[in-house]
C-alpha cells in the first residue's frame, strides 16, 4: 500500500491472538462458545487416559488386541475414541524382540483420540531431529533400557496416518483389574519413551 | 517441500527436555490460539495442508526461536489474508484495538 507503512504486530503474544480472536469473531468466521467448548474437551475430556483404557482392554482380551492390531481405527472406536487426528489410525506392538518408538520429524503428528495433545517435547527441534538418527540415546534419556538385542523401529507419523504404541504388559500383573491396569498405562509408554508401570 | 521444519536428523539442536506433569496448555493464549484453528479448521475456511504449507514457509530463524502455538498463529494470520478473509490493515487496526484496550 503506497505511503502506508507496515505496523509491527504487538510484542506480547497474549495481544495479538485476541487481536486475531477478534477479527474472526467481527467477522463471523468464529463463535466465542464453539471455542470455549473446544478448549473444554481438548484441556479436560481428551487425553492420555483414553490410550490407557484402550491398552489395558488389550491386555486382558485377546480377541480385542487382536482387532486392534488388524484394525486399530475400528477397535479403538468400539471404546468410543475417534474423531480429529485420529482417523487413520496404526498399533505397533511391544515385545521382547522389539520397542516401538513414535515422533513427527515434520513438526506434532500424533493421535489425539487415544493420547490428547502432545507435550512440548514432542514436537520440540531436539526429539524430532534425534528420535530418528539416535533413538537409543533418547530412550536412555527417558530412563527406558533396551538391550541389544532388542530392535528399535521408530515410526514417523504423517498428516494421515497416526501411530500408537502397545507397550509390553508389566510382570507380575496377572492379578489386576482393567481398571488397575489401565493406571499402569501412560502417555509415554503409549509414546514409546517409557515401559507401561515405569515409574 | 525440504525446509527448516524437517528436523529429522539434525545435529546440534541439544537435549530432549520433558517437563514433569505438563499442563495441556501453558498460558491461556495457547488456550485460544489452538480453538482458533480447531473452529477454523471445522468451518472449512481452513484446511491442515494450508496449515503446514505457511508454517513451512516461515523463515528458518523465526521458526526455530518461536514456541509452536506461535507457528499456528503465524500460520493462521497468513493464510487468512492470503484467502482474502481479512486484510492486513484490518489485522493492523485490530493490533491497535487490543494494545490500547490494555
Amino acid at each position: 500500500m503506497a505511503g502506508h507503512d507496515h505496523t509491527d504486530p504487538p510484542s506480547d503474544i497474549t495481544l495479538r491472538v485476541k487481536a486475531l480472536e477478534s477479527l474472526l469473531l467481527e467477522k463471523g468466521l468464529v463463535e466465542a462458545e464453539t471455542l470455549d467448548a473446544i478448549v473444554e474437551l481438548y484441556e479436560h475430556n481428551i487425553g492420555p487416559k483414553n490410550g490407557a483404557q484402550v491398552v489395558a482392554r488389550a491386555w486382558i482380551d485377546p480377541e480385542y488386541k487382536a482387532r486392534l492390531l488388524a484394525d486399530p481405527t475400528s477397535a479403538i472406536a468400539e471404546l468410543g475414541f475417534s474423531g480429529v487426528q485420529g482417523e487413520d489410525m496404526v498399533v505397533v506392538e511391544n515385545t521382547p524382540e522389539v520397542h516401538n518408538l513414535l515422533v513427527c520429524t515434520l513438526c506434532s503428528c500424533y493421535p489425539w483420540p487415544v493420547l490428547g495433545l502432545p507435550p512440548v517435547w514432542y514436537k520440540a527441534a531436539p526429539y524430532r531431529a534425534r528420535a530418528v538418527s539416535e533413538p537409543r540415546s533418547v530412550l536412555e534419556e527417558f530412563g527406558v533400557d533396551i538391550g541389544d538385542d532388542v530392535e528399535v523401529r521408530v515410526w514417523d507419523s504423517t498428516a494421515e496416518v497416526r501411530y500408537m504404541v502397545l507397550p509390553e504388559r508389566p510382570d507380575g500383573t496377572e492379578d489386576l483389574s482393567e481398571e488397575e491396569l489401565a493406571a499402569l498405562v501412560t502417555r509415554d509408554s503409549m509414546i514409546g519413551t517409557a515401559r507401561a508401570g515405569q515409574e | 517441500m525440504n525446509g527448516i521444519h524437517d528436523l529429522g536428523g539434525m545435529h546440534g539442536l541439544g537435549p530432549v527436555d520433558p517437563e514433569t506433569q505438563e499442563p495441556v496448555f501453558h498460558d491461556q493464549w495457547e488456550r485460544r490460539m489452538f480453538a482458533l484453528l480447531m473452529s477454523t479448521f471445522a468451518g472449512g475456511i481452513y484446511n491442515v495442508d494450508e496449515f503446514r504449507h505457511a508454517i513451512e514457509r516461515m523463515a528458518p530463524a523465526e521458526y526455530l526461536t518461536t514456541s509452536y502455538y506461535e507457528h499456528w498463529l503465524h500460520s493462521l494470520e497468513r493464510v487468512m489474508m492470503e484467502k482474502g478473509q481479512f486484510d492486513r490493515a484490518e489485522l493492523e487496526a485490530a493490533w491497535a484495538n487490543v494494545a490500547e484496550a490494555t
